[in-house]
C-alpha cells in the first residue's frame, strides 16, 4: 500500500459505485433465496451480471485511472465478457428446467417446436 | 488509505460475503438440481466481485487476472452442468 491519496470527489464516486454494485449483488442473491419457484428465481441473479457488475467495474476504472495517471480500461474486459456469456447458461438452465418439468408431468407451457404427436391432426 | 474508501471497501466486501451466504443457503436447500446450479452460478459471480474488492483494497491490479479466470471457468462450468441437466451428457 503506497501513500497515494485520491481527490475527495473521486473517493466519494468510487465508494458510491462500489457500494451500489455490492448492494445490487446482495439484492440479487437475496432474491435468489426468497423467490418461491425456479422460474421466478432464475431472473434474480441477472441484476448481478448487469448493473452490479458494471457499477463495480466503473468504480475500478475510476480508481485505477487516477492511481496510474492514465486511462485504465482493463476492468471493463470482465464486464463485457460477463455481459456476453451470462445469458447462455441461463437459457440452457431454463430449457433444462422446462424439459425436466415436462418429463415429470408438471403444469408448464407446451413446447413451441412443430413436432406433432402421432394421432393428432395438425391444423 | 483514504478515510472514505477505507470504510466503503470493507463494507462492500461484507455485503458480498452476505450475498454469498444467501446463495450458499439456496445451494444447500435448493429443491431441484437446477436450483443448485443456478446458486453456484450466482456464487461464482459474487466471488469474482469479492476478488475485485480485495484488489481495490490492496490497490494492486493483480487480483484482476484471478477474477477473469473465475469468470471464465464459472461460465464453462455452469454451461456444462446445464447441458448435463438437459441431455444427460455433456459432449455427445
Amino acid at each position: 500500500m503506497t501513500g497515494f491519496v485520491l481527490p475527495m470527489w473521486a473517493e466519494i464516486s468510487v465508494a458510491a459505485l462500489v457500494l451500489a454494485g455490492a448492494g445490487l449483488a446482495l439484492l440479487g442473491s437475496f432474491g435468489l433465496l426468497r423467490l418461491p419457484t425456479f422460474f421466478e428465481r432464475v431472473h434474480a441473479p441477472a441484476i448481478i451480471a448487469t448493473l452490479g457488475c458494471w457499477c463495480v467495474m466503473w468504480g475500478m476504472v475510476l480508481f485505477f485511472s487516477l492511481r496510474q495517471g492514465e486511462l485504465a480500461v482493463f476492468p471493463l474486459l470482465i464486464a463485457v465478457f460477463i455481459a456476453i456469456t451470462v445469458p447462455i447458461p441461463t437459457i440452457f438452465l431454463m430449457r433444462a428446467s422446462l424439459f425436466r418439468a415436462r418429463q415429470m408431468g408438471q403444469d408448464v407451457p407446451p413446447s413451441v417446436s412443430r413436432v406433432v404427436p402421432p394421432g393428432v391432426k395438425d391444423s | 488509505m483514504n478515510p472514505i474508501l477505507s470504510w466503503a471497501l470493507p463494507l462492500a466486501l461484507c455485503m458480498l460475503a452476505l450475498a454469498m451466504l444467501c446463495t450458499m443457503i439456496r445451494l444447500i436447500k435448493g429443491p431441484s438440481a437446477q436450483d443448485r446450479v443456478l446458486a453456484l452460478d450466482c456464487m461464482y459471480m459474487n466471488g469474482m466481485l469479492a476478488m475485485l474488492m480485495l484488489g481495490l483494497i490492496d490497490g494492486s491490479s493483480h487480483y484482476f487476472e484471478a477474477a477473469l479466470l473465475i469468470a471464465l471457468l464459472g461460465f464453462v462450468g455452469t454451461t456444462a452442468m446445464a447441458k448435463f441437466l438437459l441431455r444427460g451428457e455433456v459432449i455427445e
